[in-house]
């Protein structure tokens, strides 16, 4: 029987790659991905452009302008003179932020008194708005902070003293190589098997397997296990660009990572199976594998806490696999996850994949009729 | 009386990018109205190529292409107008019913008004379309198919109709009811170029081009080209059974040409001024030769070159040799039920060891799912399947293990290498390594694969994918052979070569059952099981089945004869 | 059957003929998309899907984020602190005494922050030292960290200005009284709710899944049946071809549109203070620039599989990613952000959250439309160009 099986997996290995098809699938994604995702995805704001109505004459306006236009996200500072300029700045996007000081705005400031500036931000782009709204209050802390310091030879009131672990600069690749681990990784397990069998369909070869002397188990598996091997040769590919190349940390357990790799896969894989099962030609199964992926991956953390959806959606979310494997991946890569964290993140993942590929393995038996 | 042309190729070529050779050499024909201008040649000879570069579609590389007076090259407006061309597979729009399909060639032709109304009524008549033009076109069957194919290209009146392979996988009834529209269409002055694999259609054509690799082989008359072998064709009769050795032995003699069975007897065609070869030393008694008329592809053969005259080396016992007399294959009340829809009923047959078994019938009658049954790839709803003795469902891996099976198409690995192909159905027939090497020499050795073995299974020519499947299909030395449609779209010498291995296997104990649309293979089998409407309706040898439509009109009838007599007799009975 | 009784009269070269073909094309089109089950997936089942996860899948607000504040002196300045973040809509608090225990849930994932109020806060309040206040967060969710910590901030600083109005002579006012303080308003979105700009923008992805992926693969596979082949020895020319298929996808993609925006306003409570036709204007002119890709893609590649993906990647993604409906195109480098000038999803992006939560604000919509029709014209003058009534 092994010997039947790796015959299979060879010709599943040679056809993959010799397919321009699907070599192409193979090879065009993460490498786009790797190129755009990586950059991209960032929830960082740069480049910001502000606006200024600065209706005071005194120095300590200028002084905190001043604090904003050394700020390297804000790429941009312009000066308006009235508030119809701020409105049509505004409205037609060509800034995310406006400041307005008031007239009276030093003098108040001077005399010890309280003085507020007015910060409009532009609530079509609410988060990278509420995010820069963030940079501003973090600069006018500091300022009160020094303001205080000078006027009152006081220690000055407490302020609030940030620690950001595991990711102290904020980069974004950091974040974002992990996630392109476990998003390539899911890609390439789900595609490689909806296509392999969709392809045998296709070509007509099928049959010639279901005459052969191989038993559908042995066919399941000879389709599932290149899967596995490809999905597991992507994991290490893009994480050895991420550390080599984009210089991210990896600062867990190897073995858990692998660990992980192969029972996700497997949970994936179980998923491909049954996506090939109804398709019937090879673009059917990349259709099926979108549609199954595209909300998936957008439900499972990666995109978006699973804590601001709503507490039905998060227990729905409970049956994603893509959900654990993300926290183990991003903990491995970045917080040294600790072995009974992984585990409790792996045992859900394995029971859906038992689930997954024994339902599968049922549908693709009863449609091989 | 001047015979009006409607379309003249002078000295065309046509070359693809990426091909090394011209899938149309220097080819010139003409095309004349109110005639049937036939186009035969296997796959890859270049028929579809030459109707598109007639449509207009293509533009030729070299030469010219002149219909009804406009070079393609600058007038293909006139041209629509004028010419009404059916593609392979009719061009038809499967989602949408049979009068949404003829309304919108009406629109697209602009025909309009009164004619239009006149169009549809003569049309559906015509094609026996009229019940049905609520129906999906996809869900119509082959037959049907085809003539709404021909109704949507008559919704105006060309000049020229061309009509590529329009008799692919269609019924015998079907194909003759279509042949009578077209000498209808003959009859109105329109010229009908009608492309096919079929030697036999050719006979039917006013004129014939035979081409061959892109090459002309002939072009003019089909009587003349077989009249050009008159007194060249016997029949070897009263050969008992040993018809199959007979023709390993006559085939060797340098005088014939081209040997082939032929129900009971073996067809030998001599060589020109060659003289009647000797029965004495076939080692059959009361052998008999016989001359007989010629055929259009005695003619076509001898063009050829003439059939192939080697033995072939196929010559192993199988790996498990069943010695006993039981059936090798045997069907037992066969049924599949679809939900409501019965594909079969109670079928049932038994092949014994060495006999050549052949399944016939119209597409969609059965034919096809009693096969699959056959092979396991599909579960009857009721009866028994069994091959080599195993019930196939309950002991499937050990019957599989015993046949060997050449799907349809030839389905291989086409991105795979020759020797990969072969390396992999080894493998999974669970051959040991040192098996699979012998294996693998021989079968490249036997089929001569040698030059291609390292391309890749989709690049290479029809003729060697064909051996190719056919050499995946024995490397485990199988005792039973599963042949499903194995020369579809093969030239004719290649198809003989193909049954030489067939026979030399079936001579050392091989059991075959295969399945055809040339009735002329079907010649080749030595029992026949006609399945029709899901039923099997006629079982025995093509002699024994030809009888049933012998009669005093028609003393010496084909089996094609044979085959529109038993489907018409069992519709003619009452339900 | 005679000749005579065959010859229909044909009309096939005036503008009547002409408009007849198109029809006749444009409703065989209508009825294949209706009876085609690819059609309902991509057109009706995925836009469903892309809203549903938007509208309650993918939320970038902060909303009740459990947070542990560590007490390690319970004073009543620490549990005034402490009631103002329970109080807080963002947070969900846990109190704890060590931090340790806070700090393993941090990496474990079960709380986003820990803020940390020292043993020695209160004393250090009152003799007007620096109190510092601590907070952890896990920095491997940048998006999350960073909201968390500008919330928490401005939690603090409102605690400050309270206790400063309400326990005057608790601590030294001008040792707390924050000097300068923002007062932030939204324009537009004044409750900041993401949703408000997501959906909008997944309308465009939306357009962008009918306009190319749905036309490339039908029409693929149109190729693939060897139909197109039949229709190019009619009469038909390129015009009709074109205009064949281009109609029946346009009203397809203004239909799902009206559907997407009906839904976006009625059930996910997103406003729209543009007008119609306006909406209208712009999508029709969005459509413009897809269709002539999907309907490009299918010609070159003439094959359904290649075809699907080439409108994934090259389409689908692009629009995803780099549109700037979820990713903030400033925060992209340079080259990349270039390479969105190009990309007539940003347009669309754009213009929809305009005509959703500003309104007809004209200098932002109509530059958008002049460069998506100077892209639609383009596409479409190449869409002509590379289609012929003959197979090659």
């Amino acid at each position: 029987m092994w010997q039947r099986i790796r015959t299979l997996l060879i010709k599943e290995l040679l056809a993959l790659w010799r397919d321009p098809k699907s070599r192409g699938i193979l090879i065009v994604p993460p490498l786009v991905e790797m190129c755009v995702f990586a950059f991209v995805a960032t929830q960082e704001v740069k480049g910001v452009h502000m606006a200024v109505l600065n209706q005071d004459q005194g120095s300590v306006a200028r002084d905190l302008i001043a604090r904003f236009e050394g700020v390297p996200n804000f790429s941009e500072v312009r000066f308006v003179a009235s508030e119809r300029e701020i409105a049509r700045e505004l409205n037609s996007g060509d800034v995310l932020m406006a400041l307005h000081f008031p007239p009276d705005f030093s003098r108040r400031v001077v005399s010890g008194e309280s003085a507020a500036v007015q910060i409009l931000l532009d609530g079509r782009r609410s988060n990278a708005a509420q995010i820069v709204a963030g940079y501003a209050t973090e600069i006018v802390a500091r300022f009160n902070f020094e303001l205080t310091s000078q006027q009152n030879s006081v220690t000055p009131a407490s302020v609030v003293v940030p620690r950001i672990w595991f990711n102290p600069n904020q980069q974004t690749t950091w974040n974002s190589a992990p996630s392109l681990v476990g998003i390539l990784t899911t890609l390439m397990g789900l595609v490689v098997t909806a296509l392999s069998v969709a392809r045998e369909r296709e070509l007509g070869t099928f049959e010639q397997l279901l005459v052969s002397p191989l038993s559908p188990r042995e066919i399941i598996l000879g389709k599932t296990l290149p899967a596995l091997l490809v999905g597991l040769a992507e994991a290490t590919a893009m994480a050895l660009v991420g550390v080599f190349l984009l210089r991210v940390p990896f600062t867990g357990s190897i073995f858990l990572f692998y660990l992980a790799t192969v029972v996700y896969l497997v949970a994936v894989i179980g998923v491909g199976l049954f996506v090939s099962s109804l398709a019937k030609t090879q673009q059917q199964a990349i259709l099926g594998t979108f549609m199954f992926m595209v909300p998936s991956m957008m439900l499972s953390g990666f995109a978006s806490p699973i804590e601001n959806m709503p507490v039905w959606l998060q227990n729905a979310t409970r049956i994603n696999p893509i959900r654990y494997y993300i926290v183990i991946v991003k903990g491995v890569f970045l917080k040294d996850l600790p072995a009974e964290l992984v585990i409790a993140n792996l045992w859900p993942m394995a029971i859906i994949g038992v689930v997954t590929l024994a339902a599968a393995g049922w549908l693709f038996r009863h449609r091989m009729e | 009386m001047a015979v009006r042309l409607l379309a003249e190729v002078r000295q065309v070529t046509k070359q693809f990018r990426g091909n090394s050779t011209p899938a149309i050499d220097q080819l010139s024909l003409s095309i004349a109205a109110g005639e049937v201008t036939g186009l035969v040649g296997p796959d890859g000879a270049g028929k579809t190529t030459l109707i598109r570069l007639l449509a207009g579609l293509m533009l030729p590389t070299a030469g010219q292409v002149v219909v009804c007076g406009d070079d393609t090259q600058t007038g293909t407006n006139h041209l629509r107008h004028v010419v009404s061309y059916m593609p392979q597979r009719f061009g038809l729009y499967e989602d949408l019913t049979v009068a949404e399909n003829l309304r919108l060639y009406a629109d697209l032709r602009g025909v309009i008004g009164q004619p239009r109304d006149d169009a549809f009524r003569r049309l559906l008549a015509f094609t026996a379309l009229g019940p049905f033009t609520g129906r999906l076109a996809g869900k119509l069957s082959g037959g049907m198919k085809q003539k709404l194919g021909l109704a949507c290209a008559l919704i105006h009146t060309p000049q020229l109709l061309l009509l590529d392979e329009p008799s692919v996988g269609v019924d015998p009834i079907s194909r003759r009811e279509l042949w009578r529209m077209v000498y209808d269409l003959v009859d109105e002055g329109i010229g009908v170029v009608w492309s096919t694999a079929y030697l036999d259609e050719a006979e039917r054509c006013a004129t014939v081009l035979l081409l061959n690799q892109g090459q002309q082989l002939y072009f003019g008359p089909p009587k003349e080209l077989t009249a050009s072998v008159t007194g060249r064709s016997f029949l070897l009769e009263n050969l008992g059974h040993s018809r199959r050795r007979v023709l390993s032995r006559v085939i060797k003699r340098h005088e014939v040409v081209d040997a082939v069975i032929q129900g009971a007897s073996v067809r030998v065609v001599i060589a020109a001024d060659a003289p009647i070869p000797d029965v004495a030393g076939l080692g059959v008694p009361h052998a008999v030769l016989v001359p007989t008329a010629p055929r259009f592809e005695d003619a076509f053969v001898d063009l050829l070159g003439g059939g192939p005259k080697h033995e072939s080396p196929l010559g192993q016992a199988p790996h498990d040799p069943l010695v006993d007399g039981a059936p090798v294959v045997e069907a037992i009340g066969l049924t599949k039920q679809f939900g409501n829809f019965t594909a079969a009923k109670d079928i049932s047959f038994r092949i014994p060891r060495g006999e050549i078994y052949g399944l016939l019938g119209p597409n969609g009658a059965g034919k096809s799912t009693t096969f699959k049954m056959m092979c396991g790839l599909l579960r009857p709803t009721e009866g028994t399947a069994r091959v080599a003795g195993y019930d196939l469902h309950r002991a499937g891996g050990a019957a599989r293990r015993r046949l060997g099976y050449m799907a349809q198409k030839f389905s291989l690995y086409g991105d795979l290498s020759v020797r990969q192909n072969l390396e992999f159905f080894a493998g999974v027939y669970g051959l040991s390594r040192i098996r699979r090497r012998q294996a693998t020499t021989r079968v490249i050795e036997t089929f001569g694969l040698a030059p291609y073995l390292e391309q890749n299974a989709g690049d290479i020519p029809l003729g060697f994918k064909q051996r190719l499947a056919l050499a995946s299909a024995v490397m485990h030395n199988p005792a039973v052979l599963f042949l499903d449609e194995p020369t579809s779209g093969v030239d004719p010498l290649t198809r003989r070569e193909f049954w030489l291995h067939i026979n030399a296997m079936v001579e050392h104990g091989v059991t075959v059952m295969v399945t055809t649309h040339f009735l002329d293979e079907a010649e080749y089998c030595d029992r026949i099981g006609l399945v029709y409407h899901g039923h099997m309706i006629a079982q025995g040898s093509p002699d024994e089945l030809k009888d049933a439509a012998r009669s005093d009109d028609r003393p010496d009838p084909t089996l094609e004869d044979a085959f529109i007599e038993l489907v018409e007799h069992y519709d003619r009975q009452p339900v | 059957m005679t000749a005579s009784q065959y010859n229909a009269s044909e009309d096939s070269d005036s503008w009547r003929a002409w408009w007849r073909r198109v029809r006749g094309l444009s409703r065989k089109e209508m009825i294949q998309i209706v009876r085609d089950p690819s059609s309902y997936l991509i057109a009706g089942l995925m836009p469903l899907v892309l809203l549903f996860i938007f509208g309650y899948g993918v939320s970038l607000d902060l909303r009740q984020v459990p947070v542990t504040v560590v007490i390690e002196n319970t004073t009543p300045e620490a549990n005034s602190l402490l009631r103002s973040f329970s109080n807080s809509r963002y947070f969900i608090v846990e109190q704890a005494v060590h931090r340790k225990q806070a700090e393993e849930d941090l990496l474990a994932g079960r709380v986003k922050g820990v803020i940390t109020l020292a043993s020695d806060f209160s004393d250090r309040l009152g003799r007007g030292d620096s109190a510092p206040v601590q907070i952890l967060v896990d920095g491997s969710d940048p998006n999350t960290a960073g909201l968390v910590l500008n919330y928490a901030q401005g939690v603090w600083s409102n605690w400050l200005v309270q206790e400063a109005i309400a326990q005057g002579d608790l601590v030294p006012r001008e040792h707390l009284l924050p000097i300068v303080y923002l007062e932030p308003r939204y324009w537009f979105n004044p409750e900041a709710r993401s949703q408000n700009f997501l959906i909008p923008g997944s309308v465009a992805i939306i357009m962008t899944l009918i306009g190319t992926l749905l036309t490339a693969l039908v029409i693929a596979r149109e190729w693939e049946r060897g139909t197109i082949e039949a229709l190019m020895t009619t009469p038909v020319g390129v015009s009709e071809f074109l205009l064949g298929k281009l109609i029946p996808y346009f009203l397809l993609g203004m239909g799902a549109m009206s559907l997407a925006a009906t839904a976006a306003v009625w059930v996910f409570n997103v406003p729209f203070r543009g007008s119609i036709p306006m909406l209208l204007a712009v999508t029709a002119l969005f459509l413009l620039t897809m269709l002539p890709q999907g309907l490009l893609i299918s010609t070159v590649t003439r094959n359904q599989f290649v075809a699907s993906q080439a409108a994934l990647i090259a389409a689908f993604l692009p629009a995803f990613e780099l549109s700037g409906f979820i990713f903030e195109i400033s925060s992209m480098p340079p080259a990349i952000r270039i390479l969105t000038y190009f990309l007539p999803a940003r347009y669309y992006v754009t213009s929809l959250q305009t005509l959703f939560l500003a309104g007809d604000v004209l200098p932002v919509l109509l530059p958008a439309m002049a460069t998506l029709a100077t892209i639609a014209a383009i596409l479409l003058s190449l869409l002509v160009y590379k289609t012929r009534m003959r197979l090659e």
